[in-house]
């Protein structure tokens, strides 16, 4: 898997000024600027008059691709979008009890099947199902997430897929761009059909905190929230892209104010997620660690040591909350109670009762790893 | 029925003034900031207004006459013709009953009836009376959409516009070639459009636009789930394509079925897509489809799923007939299969008297306000409400109305039937040239294919036929659903003395005789290709019934000439297909001169008339006349 680069910070404030005026965010030739940015940075003692040589033929390249695209550039512009359909896919998961859809929409993000996703019960079962856009069905795995951005990703084992590359992700959009949002809201799209297409425009990016009080949401990065009306079941995962077809934000789950009961619609924006993105594709951070399992002490550590007791193992997927905790125990004293739903070990994601307990085997009896609790809606972390 | 009076001009003028003064702020306000719009901009906004502006005069507001105990009831629809044929749901008009009243962008009222209803796929036709120049809504090709097009749709959103001017939603195509399953037991939207412009309750039947205000399709359909019944940008229009295909059909009155194979498709283990079962009854069977079969293409479309297979269905009526090219073995075989109807005979109606659908959008102007959890509906009627349930005179029909249409069961308005069965009985007698009439006994001389003479006498006793293989009789008395003589025909005798019957007298030969309604050539017969030139134009067709026989006369709409004859002596046969052609003036009537008859997919044969004489008949006879309802 490619590295990612992330010292290449892509957005710069020359870059808003031209695209703003000409509707269009990015013209053709702006990628041939970034690898130059990028150049610069990593060789930062080159050859000065190399450098400038081939600043000025850039933005020769810039200048004409400027003009093309001011005189017959709108048919390109108006295809790229389309572009984007084929690197949004259907995902079928748990639910369909409850009103609790067991659909949602999910992002390529690498050729070899790598798919971004909102963290929800859709994905809460061994059996979750990736339909890409030519119809081919695969199950999927999930290989990492970080709840505290509510985000996941899946592998299926497919190559050569269309993609987007979160090296070329736009950050920071204005207030006022046209976006179109792509997802596979109603699962009105299955097999090969293409998921469905709004146009909206992006409102504002704000905090999801701001809204006091109203936000039942553990996302406190800023978001940005659309005109449209985006997020409907099944949309959660899908893809908020330029006009050009270049990847902004990932719709969010469906989010309603506790206060007046309506529903929000906003999008988390790629350049938030990535750094959390980031870890996962390079396998540092895995929802199951199948691979380099360390090897297993002698004396490892297990919920009895700490001094809690989970609810009842009863099902395929128990999920993991704490029925009772010894007094003056470890986890007394690190604060843990009745009710609180363990999240994390150590950033590890924690599904179910057997996840925890094979987690917590993996540490010696003396250890004391860090463990992230919801209690109220809440992350709270505890050591 | 205040409900119903135009609207005072002031409440528009007020509109223009107010208008007028925002315009003018806007514009002083461009000024004062020297701010330059560019020019193309300027100019696609202007077309934009003109294009909304044209499209408006099309739309329709409909309202249900004041039933009394029932709330408002209406939608909307658009006009596509001048003489005021317009389109709307079947959930819009099904509730109001068989006449309504339209209100129109011009700020007048019109009376309109109900003509057709597609039940199934919820279109209704109906007629506004009173002009033959309306303006009309052009239909667009739906199948060239693509997603991301710009549509609006235009309607009468909550029942808002007591002045008639349609609301426009902006939006573009979410998707196209959707398939939403049905609601209730009728109503299924097949290969539909998706779009997010706002579609809420009282759009139904309403018109959706694209870019240039042509018509894609009939909105009439939302997904809403939880969000209360408010658009949540997920709405589905009926394409005008799949209209295109029923329109013919409903301008007959009837209450129209749609089609099904006969046969239900599966994914096989290799993932194509193959027969799965197959009724021996169904005309695909018949022309060689089997059990395992890969289905490549259907209607001209490729099939790569189930989905699309039951997608491509969807849009067609019973009775059309459909390319389907399949392949076994590594052979492709093209097949042109006769579609069987979807319902039994009699089944749909009793569906929709049996229960009211279930309306996918719902009528009542105000959506119920969404209630917060764990509150229980209070159910408690308001004065209005109980206003509303005293009992009223019922508002009669008005005499406009009343002169078009005719109540009949199995018919949405048996006037638009009667109609087509003049018009096409008449055109049929003007094309025979200037007597006018082929009534009396026939005596027919020719040769076959194969160069061996035959000989018929047809008359209203029965028919006698000296053909290659001997000779034949049919008695006009003996149920001419057991006689398919000649063998491997199909019942040619009894089609013959059915021809020459309805050359007398229409209405007796049969114990009903109904107008089907019209279609394409192309929809009929394999050789037909879609230039609507004299000889391949569309088709009419008249449908006698007698003793459980049923036949139908096909007849070239443009010149009046009876084209064909099919004739299926029960509901499950393979019928005997007549196919006409070679006219020739004879005796100074023009009459088809070669009949080629074919059964179950194979030819019988073909027969060159070269003498036709007609005995007027007897003005006394009545002997061999058998008793007919």
């Amino acid at each position: 898997m490619k590295p990612f680069l992330y010292q290449f910070q892509i957005e710069t404030a020359s870059c808003h000024a031209f695209t703003l005026r000409e509707n269009t965010l990015f013209p053709r030739g702006w990628t041939r600027n970034f690898k130059l940015e990028r150049e610069l940075l990593e060789n930062p003692n080159r050859n000065n008059r190399s450098v400038w040589s081939r600043c000025l033929l850039v933005c020769a390249v810039m200048f004409a691709s400027f003009w093309t695209g001011a005189t017959h550039g709108e048919e390109g512009v108006i295809n790229n979008w389309r572009d984007a359909i084929p690197r949004v896919v259907k995902i079928t998961g748990a639910g369909g009890l409850q009103g609790l859809q067991p659909y949602q929409t999910g992002i390529l993000i690498s050729p070899s099947g790598h798919v971004l996703t909102a963290l929800s019960y859709v994905l809460d079962t061994d059996e979750i199902s990736v339909t890409l856009d030519d119809g081919r069905r695969f199950y999927a795995r999930l290989i990492g997430a970080e709840v505290r951005r509510e985000i996941a990703v899946l592998k299926i084992d497919a190559d050569d897929l269309p993609h987007f590359d979160l090296n070329q992700i736009v950050s920071n959009v204005p207030a006022g761009t046209r976006v179109f949002a792509l997802s596979n809201l109603f699962q009105v799209a299955v097999g090969s059909e293409p998921v469905s297409v709004q146009r909206g425009v992006i409102s504002i990016q704000t905090k999801l905190s701001a809204r006091r009080g109203a936000a039942e949401t553990r996302f406190d990065a800023p978001v940005y929230l659309l005109d449209a009306i985006t997020n409907n079941p099944g949309a959660a995962g899908g893809a908020v892209v330029t006009r050009d077809g270049r990847l902004v934000a990932m719709l969010g789950k469906e989010f309603r104010s506790a206060v007046h009961h309506t529903w929000l619609n906003y999008a988390l924006g790629i350049d938030q997620l990535r750094p959390s993105i980031k870890p996962i594709l390079t396998g540092k951070k895995m929802a199951n660690a199948e691979k380099e399992e360390p090897p297993r002490p002698e004396s490892p550590l297990t919920a009895a040591i700490l001094g809690v007791e989970l609810v009842p193992n009863v099902l395929d997927r128990t999920p993991p909350f704490i029925d009772r905790v010894r007094p003056d125990s470890p986890a007394a004293a690190a604060g843990l109670r009745p009710n609180d739903l363990i999240v994390l070990i150590d950033d590890r994601l924690i599904q179910t009762v057997d996840r925890f307990c094979e987690t917590l085997e993996r540490y010696e009896s003396t250890a004391r790893p860090a463990i992230t609790v919801e209690r109220d809606g809440k992350l709270i972390d505890l050591k | 029925m205040k409900r119903f009076a135009p609207l005072p001009l002031r409440i528009r003028f007020v509109g223009l003034i107010g208008l007028t003064v925002l315009a003018s702020c806007l514009g002083t306000s461009s000024l004062a900031n020297g701010a330059s719009v560019d020019r193309a901009v300027l100019d696609a906004e202007a077309r934009r207004i003109e294009v909304i502006d044209r499209a408006a005069q099309t739309v329709l507001a409909i309202f249900g006459p004041d039933s009394g105990d029932k709330k408002i009831s209406g939608g909307s629809g658009v006009v596509i013709s001048p003489d005021g044929f317009a389109l709307t749901n079947f959930h819009v008009v099904h509730p109001i009953g068989p006449w309504m009243k339209c209100g129109m962008a011009d700020g007048k009222l019109y009376d309109a009836v109900l003509v057709g209803l597609d039940p199934t796929g919820d279109v209704a036709l109906i007629k506004l009376l009173g002009r033959d120049d309306f303006p009309t809504a052009e239909p667009a090709d739906s199948d060239k959409a693509r997603v991301g097009d710009p549509v609006f749709a235009m309607g009468n959103p909550f029942l808002l516009a007591t002045d008639f001017q349609p609301t426009t939603s902006h939006g573009i195509l979410s998707g196209t070639h959707r398939y939403q399953f049905p609601t209730g037991s009728i109503l299924e939207y097949t290969d539909c459009l998706q779009t997010d412009a706002a579609i809420n309750p009282g759009n139904s039947g309403g018109p959706l636009f694209d870019a240039d205000g042509k018509l894609l399709g009939i909105n009439g359909r939302c997904s809403f789930e939880k969000r209360g019944r408010v658009s949540v940008g997920v709405g589905y229009a009926i394409s005008i394509n799949q209209i295109g295909h029923f329109q013919g059909v409903l301008r007959s009155g009837r209450i129209v079925d749609h089609a099904t194979l006969g046969a239900r498709v599966a994914f096989d283990a290799n993932g194509q897509v193959v027969v799965d079962d197959i009724l021996d009854t169904s005309d695909a069977y018949r022309q060689g489809l089997r059990y395992g079969d890969e289905i490549v293409r259907f209607a001209g479309r490729p099939i790569d799923s189930p989905g699309a297979m039951k997608n491509i269905l969807g849009i067609f009526p019973k009775g059309w007939r459909v390319p389907l090219v399949y392949r076994r073995d590594g052979n492709r075989q093209t097949i042109f299969v006769r579609l069987a109807g979807l319902h039994h005979e009699g089944q749909l109606e009793q569906k929709i008297k049996d229960k009211p659908p279930e309306p996918p959008i719902p009528k009542s102007p105000i959506p119920a306000p969404e209630q917060p959890e764990g509150k229980k509906k209070e159910k408690r009627k308001s004065a209005k409400e109980l206003e509303f349930t005293q009992e009223k005179e019922p508002i009669p029909m008005p005499s406009i109305v009343g002169a078009h249409y005719e109540k009949k069961d199995r018919f949405a308005n048996y006037h638009y039937n009667r109609l087509g069965r003049q018009r096409v009985w008449s055109s049929w007698h003007e094309s025979l040239g200037a007597a006018g009439s082929l009534s009396g006994t026939w005596h027919l001389t020719g040769h076959t294919d194969g160069g061996q003479p035959f000989s018929w006498t047809i008359d209203r006793g029965g028919v006698t036929a000296k053909l290659p293989g001997g000779q034949l009789t049919l008695d006009a008395g003996s149920p001419s659903g057991e006689n398919l003589d000649p063998p491997h025909s199909g019942g040619l005798l009894s089609a013959l003395f059915f021809w020459n019957r309805i050359e007398s007298q229409i209405d007796q030969a049969f114990a009903e005789m109904t107008y089907w309604g019209s279609l394409p050539a192309s929809a009929w017969s394999a050789e037909y290709k879609d230039n609507q030139t004299a000889e391949n134009g569309p088709l009419e067709i008249l449908l006698g019934r007698r003793d459980g026989v049923e036949i139908q006369f096909i007849f070239n709409a443009k010149n009046g000439r009876l084209v064909g004859i099919d004739l299926f002596p029960h509901a499950d046969a393979a019928p005997c297909e007549i196919r006409f052609s070679g006219f020739k003036t004879v005796n100074g009537k023009t009459v088809p001169c070669r009949w080629e008859v074919r059964h179950n997919g194979q030819r019988y044969g073909v027969f060159h008339v070269e003498q036709w004489q007609i005995e007027p008949k007897p003005t006394t006879s009545q002997d061999h006349e058998t008793k007919l309802q």
